[in-house]
């Protein structure tokens, strides 16, 4: 008998691609996918229940289908459609309590997956500069997302005590990018101009989408030889870029302002209700974060395929060029340096200056 | 010369060889390494700069890496300015177009190398006209840690102890300082300070560095060292709470002690204007016959000569794994790295002729 997975979130396009892809794995007899909303996608031909996750009616159809491995998604910073932050709340608090009081009634259920985000380390300039599964944050997220986050984690833990035979991962993402991504980040790098805090270089770490699938899929199947996959997990991809550096990169010119004015600008425009450009994001885009995935390569014994550089690579393939394209730079600079190699160098004056 | 109390320890005869360098090596230094010492010394006093053309620091960069503004022009022929203006142009390059690599505490080191460094380097050897000794000490390889003294009113001896390593040791080694929080704190400096590759003074960064094969820079009198008043310069303070000493020990990391004569005099502090350093949020506000009476121009510092001298390496791998836990073997070490910082900074002031020259 096959394994019976049952997913949340799969209205979200990272849901979406998961329930498509895990129904693809020979022992997997049965995918099913709920959500509050029927999603816009279609799901490889998965069940897709309609129930929100908040509601006691998750419990009945965890007994109903009788799933044996959770996947739980619907961890968001962002509220799909027309949502509020209130509501985006409720469904990462409550509903991570219905679903585990569900999972904790139900018998069957042998494995636990959680999607849960590195933005638990808050970002502070007196955290350590590489954070590992075991760094207590010097300042714990005060709201917005970081916040649920880490209670959900909170709520997992007791789970995980209360329920010690069901194998928990805890799966902490850096930024998620991709072709398709849709999360907070991603927006802010679609902007023709990117703001900045002046002064700050923060340094970022990515983890591409096709990654988080593959880690979704492996934490949700039997460990393999030699690893352990239950735990919690930094996953991201290697190495470490700048905000400058991927504003060079995308071909986005940025204007440093004031942190205090980036603060105030960033409490209008989510008054006005633009764009959701939170606190926890700006203090990102200010101090940045790095995590240490050292974990994730030996005890759960996964490498991801795009490193950070590649990640953004790929990412910024997908978004078209910005106002000052990396190649056209590049293009400018060779031609000063074939004119002053043919003016045989001798004015040092225009070079690198 | 109106220096500090001084209390020489040990052979009196070298205060008046002021010239003759690092020949007051330790004294429970073995024979050899005293030698070596005082041979080598008067070499590196002649030539002012041998690493920058000889290593081709990280091997991505393209022939002549001094391509930018700050390269002096002591090697310009024809051929090399050529060449310095393509370097400088690749440089550009890549700038421009984010191709170029940070590790995980955003140390950037084409653009200290190339940039930061050639900003740094006229004070150093201009304005401080710093003098190093005991390079040797440092190992060519492997994690080690430096622990130095610290003064000053602003952090420059870290600086230039980042030069000094940078500049003269042979196989050009970068040191990777450990800076206090306030310095992340505050905008420009943070960057420029993470770009420079130093990190948060903290252990797991420390460990990490180390761990990594990286040389650390710690100043472990901190805030107290860097901010105490002109009367007590150069008497060492508290080395905070050994921490240096137990991550040093985790990873079997030899402490090498340096003294840096001269950072002491920069900016004479003879106030500390507390309610304003509270409002401001600083450690300590100084007050120098200068600054802050005459506006920007107090805040430059003295041009005062500096030595800088790396000790012998204290190893500490000899231990068994549990010593980091020791705390009486910790103060011990902790008294001992201090206790020789402080002996080496009476020998130098000894033989110092006066503070400026």
């Amino acid at each position: 008998m096959g394994k019976v997975v049952l997913v949340t979130g799969v209205a979200r396009q990272l849901g979406g691609r998961f329930v498509r892809r895990i129904q693809r794995d020979p022992d997997v007899d049965r995918v099913v996918g709920v959500d509050a909303v029927a999603p816009e996608h279609h799901l490889g031909g998965a069940e897709f229940v309609q129930a929100d996750i908040r509601q006691s009616a998750i419990g009945r159809i965890l007994a109903e289908t009788g799933a044996d491995t959770v996947v739980h998604l619907d961890v968001t910073g962002t509220p799909l459609g027309s949502g509020s932050r209130t509501s985006v709340k409720e469904t990462n608090v409550i509903g991570t309590m219905q679903l585990l009081g569900a999972c904790q009634k139900s018998p069957a259920v042998q494995r636990l997956v959680v999607k849960s985000s590195t933005n638990v380390y808050g970002s502070a300039p007196r955290d350590p500069a590489v954070c590992t599964e075991t760094t207590a944050p010097k300042s714990l997220p005060s709201g917005g997302f970081a916040k649920d986050a880490v209670e959900v984690e909170g709520y997992v833990r007791g789970f995980a005590r209360r329920r010690p035979d069901v194998a928990v991962t805890v799966l902490r993402f850096a930024n998620i990018l991709g072709p398709a991504a849709d999360t907070p980040l991603a927006s802010y790098f679609g902007l023709p101009v990117l703001p900045t805090v002046f002064g700050y270089d923060p340094r970022l770490q990515f983890v591409h989408e096709d990654d988080v699938i593959e880690v979704l899929r492996i934490s949700s199947h039997e460990p393999r030889r030699g690893t352990l996959n239950s735990g919690t997990f930094n996953i991201a991809g290697d190495g470490v870029l700048t905000l400058s550096q991927c504003s060079r990169r995308l071909g986005r010119p940025t204007v440093p302002l004031l942190l205090p004015a980036v603060t105030w600008a960033g409490s209008l425009v989510r008054t006005l209700g633009m764009t959701d450009f939170s606190p926890e994001q700006i203090r990102l885009l200010t101090h940045g974060r790095v995590v240490d995935t050292t974990q994730m390569r030996e005890t759960l014994g996964f490498r991801p395929k795009y490193s950070t550089a590649g990640t953004f690579a790929d990412f910024a393939r997908g978004r078209g060029t910005g106002l000052l394209p990396p190649e056209a730079l590049a293009g400018a600079v060779d031609r000063i340096a074939e004119l002053s190699l043919r003016g045989s160098g001798h004015l040092p004056t225009q070079s690198a200056n | 010369m109106a220096d500090a109390k001084v209390i020489p320890f040990d052979d009196d005869r070298s205060r008046g060889s002021g010239g003759s360098g690092g020949n007051a090596a330790r004294r429970r230094g073995a024979g050899s390494r005293r030698k070596g010492s005082a041979e080598s010394v008067p070499v590196r006093e002649v030539q002012p700069l041998p690493v920058r053309g000889a290593a081709g620091d990280d091997g991505a960069t393209t022939p002549e890496p001094q391509g930018s503004p700050g390269a002096r022009p002591d090697d310009a022929a024809d051929g090399g300015l050529e060449r310095r203006i393509a370097g400088g142009l690749a440089f550009l390059r890549r700038r421009l177009t984010g191709d170029y690599e940070v590790d995980d505490f955003g140390y950037d080191a084409e653009l200290t190398d190339q940039v930061l460094m050639s900003m740094l380097r006229p004070v150093y050897e201009k304005y401080f006209r710093v003098e190093v000794k005991g390079v040797e000490n440092i190992p060519a390889e492997g994690g080690a840690l430096i622990v130095a003294n610290h003064s000053g009113t602003l952090p420059l001896d870290g600086l230039m102890m980042q030069v000094a390593v940078h500049d003269h040791h042979p196989a050009d080694r970068h040191l990777r300082l450990l800076a206090a929080d306030l310095v992340f704190v505050l905008p420009v400096v943070n960057e420029l300070a993470r770009k420079l590759g130093h990190t948060l003074a903290c252990a797991e960064d420390a460990e990490r560095l180390l761990a990594q094969g990286e040389l650390v820079g710690v100043m472990p009198e901190g805030f107290k060292g860097i901010g105490k008043p002109f009367s007590e310069r150069y008497k060492l303070q508290r080395f905070g709470r050994g921490g240096f000493v137990s991550t040093a020990l985790r990873q079997g990391a030899p402490i090498i002690p340096c003294s840096i004569v001269g950072a002491e005099e920069i900016y004479p502090m003879i106030g500390n204007a507390k309610t304003l350093a509270r409002l401001l949020g600083f450690p300590y506000f100084p007050l120098t016959p200068t600054f802050p009476w005459l506006g920007p121009l107090g805040a430059v510092p003295l041009p005062t000569k500096w030595t800088i001298q790396f000790g012998e390496p204290i190893p500490t791998d000899g231990y068994p794994p549990e010593a980091a836990e020791d705390p009486m073997l910790m103060f011990n070490l902790t008294d001992q790295v201090r206790e020789q910082i402080q002996h080496t900074l009476y020998k130098l002031l000894v033989q110092r002729r006066s503070v400026f020259f």
